[in-house]
């Protein structure tokens, strides 16, 4: 039995990494099609060779090597990035275990970057408070989608989407202030530094373990998050909480007629997921290198749809979303390592939205193949 | 008269894609990728407009169609995943608005040559005025469009099938009726209505846009028009025209004296739209009555 369950999460992987490859190979595909026309705007002769060895030069090997190809800015860097994604990718992934679509991490992510910062830049609270003033915030807006869902039965993608944009537009308007909100710094058009304010907000740095070979090093945030990861993983398998969340997933009715209150569950899930959006947002925002930008935000916090890539490259599981981040983070990085001029670091999203395209039925098939081996478990007399 | 303008302009767009969504849903498929699907079509009747080289009256007319039918093209990715696959659709649809802001990106970047994602273009053959309104050609188009989304729906033999596919495709296909091209034709309709109103959001306002903002969320709101509009074609324009007057608030705000004195900053007009979306989605979910089969894949072997 322990066999199948094994050999079941190896068709996971498996599938996993071959979303993975397919996105990968188009992605350098467009690489060579950019390449090639950049070549063709020169006047030189070319031959296929050079069109080749461009794409894979100054672009895909940045790819491939993510935050490798510049140490150790660069590794330094794609962390730092790790850490919202495994957040906004659990959120997303949680979610789903509960038979939720959480696309509404982005608002989420907006909103919780909005209570760390005012924690941080107004009442000037230590850090791991102003993580909670974030979890709080995004689990409010988390929270949302499911009471409409939970009480009038409207689908939480639409909501959530809607509060998406609500959110975005609610943040940014608090933020500025008309100019002259305390958060808000006319001279550079962004929120203030945190480091300049209350500089017990930040993040503490990880002095002792890297500063040998990082010159700054990073800050505990990937720690944190993979701390989270750890225990929402506890809590979703071995725990009769997380047992009910997913049995409200697997069947509303079924769970209502096991005594469990599954409207209480709507809610508690969305706000769970989106306090676990928000403290990504924390993660970020407090880390001393980002400020918000309320003039020129006018579109969703990317981070936020990144966690969808990651939830469902890593099939939902909590452990799984470490590493499926850290693979989103590597190729994002990578991306900014380009020649930006022939290569936008977009290809770097666009290889993300082929990669959940994928998935989209990549995890039908695999769901199918894993189907027969469940089904032989349960006849086993066990779960 | 500046509100008049403005709501027709959202009006038209908002209705479009909402056509595009109904014809999508009323076969069965969710379509989630509206707001991608705006955007390429956008790109694609942009570059038209950039590169053709012929009359402004010809342009007009290439750029529409081409913008139809790269949203088409796209549209498609959706109908194999969720048609042929079976796959998720809700998730298929993220991927597509993910893909197509990633891929419009590039596109742009590549296309002015530097950094920022804006392509500059003319849209003067677009405009004509008629007793002092500004006006667009996507005015008269999507009357058009919107009578013969309503004549096909309605009124022929395709529109009935198409409908029975999304309400009971098991009983659609024993009589005979080939589900999988129904609902084809849909995501296709739905891609051709949708793009040409991505690109009557973007062309007849500005004469440069930032694609990095995609659409702001109008493929969504679409969604939501759609719903308000119960998935019919003429309650679909009504509350288009709705909506429509919440987002021009948002353009036209400093000029009513009224609104202006209240000195509210412009993002709560941006918001409105959305709360206002929610505020009806909330009072009328009771109501409302979706086509019963949309979401679920059609399985040949679950008949």
């Amino acid at each position: 039995m322990k066999n199948n369950r094994f050999r079941a999460s190896l068709i996971t992987i498996a599938s996993a990494l071959l979303c993975v490859l397919v996105g990968l190979v188009i992605g350098f595909l467009a690489l060579v099609l950019l390449g090639y026309i950049s070549l063709k705007g020169g006047s030189a002769p070319f031959t296929l060779g050079d069109v080749l060895s461009t794409a894979y030069n100054s672009g895909f090997k940045q790819v491939l090597l993510g935050g490798v190809y510049r140490l150790p800015r660069g590794l330094r860097n794609e962390i730092a990035l790790a850490a919202p994604l495994i957040m906004t990718g659990l959120s997303v992934a949680f979610a789903f275990k509960t038979g939720l679509f959480n696309i509404g991490a982005a608002g989420q992510y907006a909103v919780g970057a909005f209570g760390a910062l005012y924690c941080a830049l107004i009442w000037n609270l230590p850090w791991y408070l102003c993580l909670l003033g974030a979890a709080v915030f995004g689990a409010v807006w988390g929270a949302i989608p499911g009471f409409f869902k939970a009480f009038f039965n409207i689908n939480e993608v639409i909501t959530a989407i809607m509060f998406n944009w609500i959110g975005l537009y609610g943040v940014n308007t608090l933020m500025y202030g008309g100019g002259s909100s305390p958060m808000y710094n006319l001279k550079t058009t962004k929120t203030w530094p945190v480091s300049a304010k209350s500089p017990a907000s930040l993040i503490p740095d990880l002095k002792e373990l890297g500063a040998t070979y990082f010159q700054r090093p990073g800050t505990i945030a990937i720690f944190v998050a993979v701390v989270i990861a750890v225990i929402l993983w506890v809590v979703l398998n071995k725990t009769t909480f997380g047992y009910e969340l997913k049995a409200c997933g697997y069947s509303k009715s079924a769970a209502k007629y096991a005594g469990i209150n599954e409207k209480r569950n709507i809610i508690l899930a969305m706000a769970i997921s989106g306090a676990l959006a928000g403290i990504g947002a924390g993660l970020y925002y407090l880390s001393g290198t980002a400020e918000w930008q309320p003039l020129v935000s006018t579109a969703l916090p990317g981070i936020g749809f990144d966690g969808i890539s990651v939830a469902l490259l890593a099939s939902s599981n909590p452990l799984g979303v470490i590493f499926s981040a850290l693979f989103i983070a590597h190729i994002s990085t990578g991306g900014g390592f380009m020649s930006a001029n022939i290569f936008p670091p977009e290809i770097a999203d666009v290889i993300s939205g082929v990669i959940i395209y994928l998935c989209a039925f990549m995890m039908l098939f695999k769901r199918r193949i894993g189907g027969l081996f469940t089904r032989k478990e349960n006849e086993g007399g066990k779960n | 008269m500046l509100l008049a303008k403005y709501t027709l302009l959202y009006t038209v767009v908002l209705m479009l894609v909402a056509l595009g969504g109904m014809f999508s849903e009323r076969s069965g498929i969710i379509n989630i990728a509206l707001e991608g699907i705006m955007v390429i079509g956008g790109l694609a009747g942009v570059l038209a407009d950039m590169y053709l080289p012929f009359s402004p009256a010809t342009v007009v007319v290439l750029s529409v169609l081409i913008a139809g039918a790269a949203g088409m093209l796209y549209a498609l990715l959706l109908g194999y995943a969720s048609i042929n696959l079976r796959a998720d659709q809700t998730i298929g649809g993220t991927a597509l608005n993910i893909l197509a802001t990633a891929l419009a990106m590039v596109i742009a970047k590549r296309v002015n040559g530097t950094q920022a994602p804006k392509l500059n273009y003319s849209n003067k053959a677009y405009l004509f005025n008629i007793a002092g309104l500004d006006l667009s050609v996507f005015i008269p188009i999507g009357i058009v469009l919107l009578l013969i989304a309503y004549f096909i729906l309605y009124k022929t033999r395709l529109g009935l099938r198409l409908r029975s596919c999304g309400e009971h495709p098991q009983a659609a296909d024993s009589v005979g009726i080939n589900v999988y091209k129904m609902r084809y034709i849909g995501v296709l309709a739905s891609g051709f209505l949708g793009s040409i109103g991505g690109l009557a959001y973007i062309m007849p306002a500005v004469q440069t846009w930032d694609f990095e903002q995609g659409v702001t969320g109008m493929g969504f709101l679409a969604l939501a028009v759609m719903i308000f509009g119960q998935w019919k074609p003429f309650r679909i324009a009504l509350a288009a025209i709705f909506f429509s007057l919440f987002r021009a608030m948002a353009n036209i705000a400093d000029s009513i004296p009224f609104l202006a004195q209240l000195q509210w900053p412009k993002e709560i007009y941006n918001m409105m739209p959305f709360l206002a979306s929610m505020v009806v989605l909330a009072l009328t979910s009771k109501k409302s009555r979706a086509p019963k089969a949309e979401g679920i894949p059609y399985d040949k072997g679950m008949r």
